[in-house]
């Protein structure tokens, strides 16, 4: 028995793109391998621009979208293995998804209870409505919610931060041990981002769930997360301890990234004046 | 569900003519119950009698009241039309929302077999249907024929919704909390694509009747049965019309031309209220 | 400290002097939502009494956060009003025009925009039509406002996109051969190509990545520089508005909370709001830990009494909750709405009457 949570070893995603004339391929994600501890609850982000393969990866190791090429082990099991509604269920309660749009992440014609109360009654296996109201408003105070708060509301009825929060609230019912987050505070606004990116902080350390933290957000991830994982057109170009990595970064690419990060330091007008001209450029 | 029907007869004039014309329709079918003759029985009244206080719509060659026939055609009609409908519906949504959902080996077998009913000529193939059950040919086989001819293209519409939710986040997170496919479909697509189902019902029921009434106008269905479209084909049958017997021709037609209109006005009016915007709007969210 | 050269006005160039004459004023705007959907009133106040200037030549940023009627506001001074949003009261005054914007009928309204008064949005790449060439956008944007003959008109145009550094080759292209930051490079080009005295921005490079985000940034700023007109700038990243924008507005809920040069914003902010965007910014190589503040923003449909900050405010006070504070003047160029701000900040008057006069308007019921 390996001592890792989940192994991803060269991880390959090709797909092909359309086109009258032959068909092109390209690999959303390519040969991607990393690991993470099971003894050490961890924040790993996976640092990416938009086109770079970080949600195919994160598909990938949510079990929704299936591999070319490589591995993916949760626990040493292979995902493959993974077939067949009870083992499914097996799996979703040890790792659950955050995602991007918390407008987007709850039906509008449903209540948002009724996720809630699913994943009590499927994955943390309540059985009377007690122990489903009891597993639900634990999961809710971990956030800072309470079921009165959220029962019988419509999504349409709560605030981004107050969904984005209940959304985090439900993946913990199960008390998964990997929550695997995509682009979690880009639609959050700046007020919440920080509440958002607090409370995973406090996963970690107070409940031990390790968080794949995929962000275009560097600063965000440099203020949480323990390592990253730098990718570019589906490969990994940097990884390492998120402070070293963040502040020495080695790769021209993530030199790069880091350079783009627009610092609120830089008050005052015309920042760049000194880069300009540059050379005419046409399509990126 | 009560409320957003009184809303929408308040408000919006095609819904209401639509609901009142099919009202009527519906309250003539109820009539039938009420019938002093039973409706298979002939030569119960005078021949050929023109509209009268005694027989509002006449009377015609076969001895029956136009009226109380009527009754009986527009109730079988009515229920003809909306058992395709239901039935085509059911199938529809299945296999649309399965298709969509589910992708993949299951999308390409489902869809290649709907593509073969969407090509399927339906006129031809009842009239096959017909010759190859002649005396057992019944109300109900013909209702199950005619539905697994309507369902193909509306298959394909559901479909279409269906791969767009699996892509929306509130799937992933049904998926993630541990509901079964089967919830998933029922519960959280089906919502949004019973609008249209709703509005597509009615042209169904609109589809089915108008071909029932030209494959009975021409004998092809069980004869016996009344419905408008046999009530056309006796009086033809009688060449009403060169007797003069316009009677027995006119008020069918005209019937059936009202429910016609009325299932129309209402899935247009179905179609302007299921624009999912002004639907959630008007459930509260602000701005 | 950087703001100090700015203060006493002595700086020269692209550098706006302080007391700059007003190229947008806004006075005493409120524009609601005003819906009927079966029957049900209701009404959305999301632009609630804002006063602000837009001087001659400078970025005028506006910050908040989602659905605090930022880009409500925008509409209102774009002229792109459209039912169920309606414009109650106050007034827009452009310099280029002699009169009030709504005073415009609409034939005068078209001619004006994009003429001389443009804007970038984020999904403003939209505008190049997919099947069409680069130059054909320019042409059916742009032609009939420059009033030039054909040859005149492209040199005109490949001269303008010199100037901003981009190939005349982008003319040849679809817009699908582009990237997403070229696309939008080209769409200001597009916007700033008839030299239009004010340029309205709405979150124009949310939807870019970090890199590119960069450079589209600073291809705003040249542009703005370059054609010498006056922008407002909106968008939720503050660490856009402190690369990009010479004064800033902060608004919540409706209204404007604080107003100041950027530097100072960011030096000392004065609301408790403001000072919270500017705290829980997480910067790389700082560890301090960020505190995220309480509560939601408040629904607009139904604000809370008196400053609509109160509930989630640390300072809140008695007199907050009963009265909203009036944007205040402390010193030149800088404005405060709170009373823990400064003893001078008073009760807002109008604010009150329109309290008042909204809660009549309030009802929920059927009409008829």
């Amino acid at each position: 028995m390996s001592g890792n949570l989940l192994e991803v070893e060269r991880l390959t995603k090709r797909f092909a793109i359309g086109g009258l004339f032959g068909r092109g391929r390209f690999n959303a994600v390519d040969d991607v391998s990393f690991k993470v501890d099971a003894g050490q609850p961890q924040i790993l982000a996976i640092i990416g621009e938009s086109g770079s393969g970080k949600t195919t990866l994160a598909r990938m190791i949510l079990n929704t979208l299936a591999p070319t090429s490589g591995a993916i082990r949760f626990r040493g099991q292979d995902l493959l293995g993974v077939r067949g509604r009870k083992r499914r269920l097996d799996f979703m309660r040890e790792v659950q998804p955050i995602l991007q749009n918390p407008y987007e992440a709850f039906n509008p014609l449903k209540r948002v209870d009724r996720y809630l109360y699913a994943s009590a009654t499927r994955l943390a296996g309540a059985k009377s409505q007690k122990a489903r109201d009891e597993a639900v408003n634990d999961a809710l105070q971990k956030v800072g919610l309470s079921l009165t708060e959220v029962k019988g509301r419509f999504p349409h009825e709560l605030s981004g931060g107050q969904l984005q929060r209940t959304a985090i609230a439900r993946a913990l019912i199960s008390s998964p041990a990997l929550i695997v987050a995509d682009e979690p505070v880009s639609m959050v606004d700046a007020s919440l981002r920080m509440s958002i990116v607090n409370l995973f902080g406090r996963l970690r350390d107070e409940l031990r769930v390790s968080i794949l933290y995929i962000t275009h957000d560097l600063a965000t991830a440099y203020y949480v997360s323990d390592r990253v994982i730098i990718i570019q057109k589906g490969k990994v170009v940097e990884t390492g301890p998120a402070r070293e990595v963040l502040i020495h970064p080695q790769h021209p690419y993530s030199v790069l990234l880091k350079e783009s990060v627009l610092s609120p330091d830089d008050v005052g007008q015309g920042a760049w004046e000194g880069e300009r001209p540059r050379p005419p450029s046409q399509t990126a | 569900m009560l409320r957003i029907l009184k809303d929408l007869f308040r408000y919006n004039r095609e819904f209401s003519l639509g609901a009142i014309l099919i009202l009527l329709v519906v309250a003539i079918s109820l009539a039938s119950f009420l019938s002093p003759y039973p409706s298979g029985m002939q030569y119960v009244v005078p021949f050929d009698a023109p509209p009268s206080w005694d027989h509002p719509f006449g009377t015609n060659s076969r001895g029956q009241d136009v009226f109380w026939q009527l009754t009986f055609a527009i109730r079988n009609s009515l229920l003809f039309g909306t058992a395709v409908a239901l039935l085509s519906r059911l199938i529809a949504i299945v296999v649309g929302l399965t298709s969509g959902y589910v992708g993949g080996m299951v999308d390409s077998v489902l869809m290649s077999i709907n593509d073969t009913f969407v090509v399927f000529p339906p006129f031809p193939i009842l009239v096959l249907v017909y010759f190859i059950f002649k005396d057992h040919m019944s109300w109900a086989l013909l209702a199950v024929a005619m539905a697994c001819l309507g369902w193909a293209y509306d298959a394909r519409l559901i479909r279409s919704m269906a791969l767009s939710l699996r892509t929306r986040e509130f799937t992933t997170q049904s998926l993630f909390s541990g509901m079964s496919t089967g919830q998933i479909l029922a519960e959280e697509h089906l919502p949004y694509v019973l609008p249209i189902v709703f509005a597509t019902t009615m042209n169904n029921i609109n589809w089915s009747i108008g071909l029932e009434v030209t494959l009975s106008v021409i004998g092809f269905t069980n004869i016996d049965t009344p419905t408008i479209g046999t009530m056309i084909y006796w009086a033809n049958q009688h060449t009403a019309l060169v007797a003069g017997v316009w009677w027995w021709i006119a008020f069918p037609v005209g019937l059936v031309i009202i429910t016609f209109v009325g299932l129309y006005l209402l899935s247009v009016s179905m179609n302007e209220y299921i624009d999912p915007r002004s639907r959630l709007s008007g459930m509260g969210g602000a701005a | 400290m950087r703001q100090s050269g700015r203060d006493n006005g002595s700086t020269v160039g692209p550098h706006p002097p302080p007391e700059g004459a007003p190229a947008l004023s806004v006075d005493n705007l409120r524009a609601y939502y005003l819906t009927h959907y079966f029957g049900v009133e209701r009404e959305v106040r999301a632009v609630d009494d804002i006063s602000l200037v837009v001087r001659r030549n400078e970025i005028y940023g506006l910050a908040g956060e989602s659905s605090c009627g930022k880009t409500t506001f925008l509409k209102t001074v774009a002229a792109a009003v459209r039912p169920p949003l309606s414009v109650i009261g106050g007034s827009v005054q452009y310099a280029f025009l002699d009169r009030d914007l709504y005073a415009l009928n609409p034939a005068k309204l078209s001619a004006i925009r994009w003429r001389r008064l443009s804007y970038i949005t984020q999904g403003s790449m939209n505008v190049l039509n997919p099947v069409r060439r680069v130059r054909e956008s320019f042409i059916d944007f742009a032609y009939r406002h420059m009033g030039l003959k054909r040859r005149p008109f492209f040199a005109a145009v490949n001269e303008h996109l010199q100037r901003l550094h981009l190939a005349a080759s982008v003319l040849d292209a679809y817009p699908h051969e582009l990237s997403g930051g070229m696309k939008q490079r080209v769409t200001i080009a597009l916007a700033t190509i008839c030299r239009p005295e004010f340029i309205i921005a709405d979150e124009p490079t949310t939807a870019l990545d970090v890199i590119v985000q960069k450079d589209v940034l600073a291809m705003i700023r040249e542009a703005q520089q370059q054609i010498g007109s006056s922008m407002l700038f909106v968008t939720h990243d503050m660490t856009v508005h402190a690369n990009i924008a010479d004064r800033l507005g902060i608004m919540y809920a409706g209204r404007l909370v604080e107003e100041a040069p950027t530097a100072d914003i960011f030096a000392n902010p004065k609301h408790p709001y403001t000072a919270h965007l500017v705290a829980s910014l997480p910067r790389i190589g700082e560890q301090s830990r960020k505190e995220s503040l309480s509560g939601a923003p408040p629904n607009l449909a139904n604000p809370p009494s008196g400053c609509r900050f109160h509930p989630r405010c640390p300072l809140a006070m008695e007199v907050c909750r009963e009265a909203s504070p009036a944007l205040t003047t402390l010193a030149p160029g800088r404005r405060v709405a709170c009373y823990a701000a400064s003893p001078l900040v008073k009760p807002s008057p109008t604010a009150e009457r329109v309290a008042g006069a909204t809660h009549r308007a309030e009802r929920v019921g059927l009409v008829q």
